[in-house]
């Protein structure tokens, strides 16, 4: 598997998400994603660069597009913020520290093809999602 | 039958500007004292649940000032990816086109 293109977005205002679906957008279009592929990943990214900002205090998303032998999409979200102290009760449906729907983590997870999250409670959270065409 | 409001969303929208959305459109509720409002979609090219909720909101505000609220318009792939993201839209009435929705709206007011 060969990353062919990479690239890095701040995440700090809530603009930056905007930017984030935007850019997400174009880089599935151009890998050929089918529309409801580049919808799911996009929406995917939103939820997931919003947490980033709110519960992360900002930070990035890296965008790497693979191929070889399978084309995908592989997007890092990445902060230094307080961390998630029981993963497995974020990715719960209905559970935030937040005034979110808690949909977010669990939501994003469900429309990816793979998704992993480390995290260090008072060093940071980096999410990855992937979506193979 | 009383004012109707016809809303069409054509940007994708920063948070802040849908809270905004939120706010103008249930002040102009009062304001008209509109019976009906239609929030056309079909230029949204997603849903999260942060739009999903400001939706809901709307249509939760919307009822408590006597008023109905019709989504129209939802993009086929959004609707997918919605409702895999664990977003039913409950309490949300929803029509394919502003045709259909209209029709919705004056038979519920």
């Amino acid at each position: 598997m060969a990353i062919v293109s990479s690239e890095n977005l701040p995440i700090h205002a809530e603009i930056d998400i905007v930017t984030v679906r935007r850019r997400v957008r174009e880089i599935a279009a151009r890998l050929g994603f089918s529309l409801v592929d580049q919808t799911k990943m996009v929406t995917a990214a939103s939820e997931l660069a919003r947490n980033t900002m709110i519960y992360g205090g900002g930070g990035s998303m890296r965008a790497e597009a693979l191929n070889g032998p399978r084309t995908g999409l592989r997007l890092i979200f990445e902060d230094k913020g307080p961390g998630i102290p029981d993963i497995g009760l974020a990715l719960r449906d209905g559970f935030t520290t937040g005034s979110g729907l808690g949909l977010g983590l669990g939501g994003s997870k469900r429309l990816v093809s793979e998704f992993q999250v480390s995290s260090r409670v008072g060093e940071g959270t980096t999410v990855t999602i992937t979506r193979w065409k | 039958m009383g004012n109707y409001l016809l809303v069409t969303i054509q940007v994708d929208m920063h948070d802040r500007l849908a809270m905004a959305l939120q706010e103008d459109l249930t002040q102009m509720i009062s304001d008209t004292e509109a019976r009906g409002v239609l929030i056309d979609i079909s230029s949204l090219e997603i849903v999260d649940s942060f739009i999903g909720r400001m939706l809901g909101n709307i249509a939760a505000m919307s009822r408590v000032l006597d008023a109905e609220t019709v989504v129209v318009g939802m993009q086929p792939a959004v609707a997918i990816t919605l409702v895999e993201l664990g977003l039913s839209l409950a309490g949300v009435r929803t029509a394919l086109n502003v045709d259909a929705g209209m029709d919705l709206l004056k038979a519920a007011v």
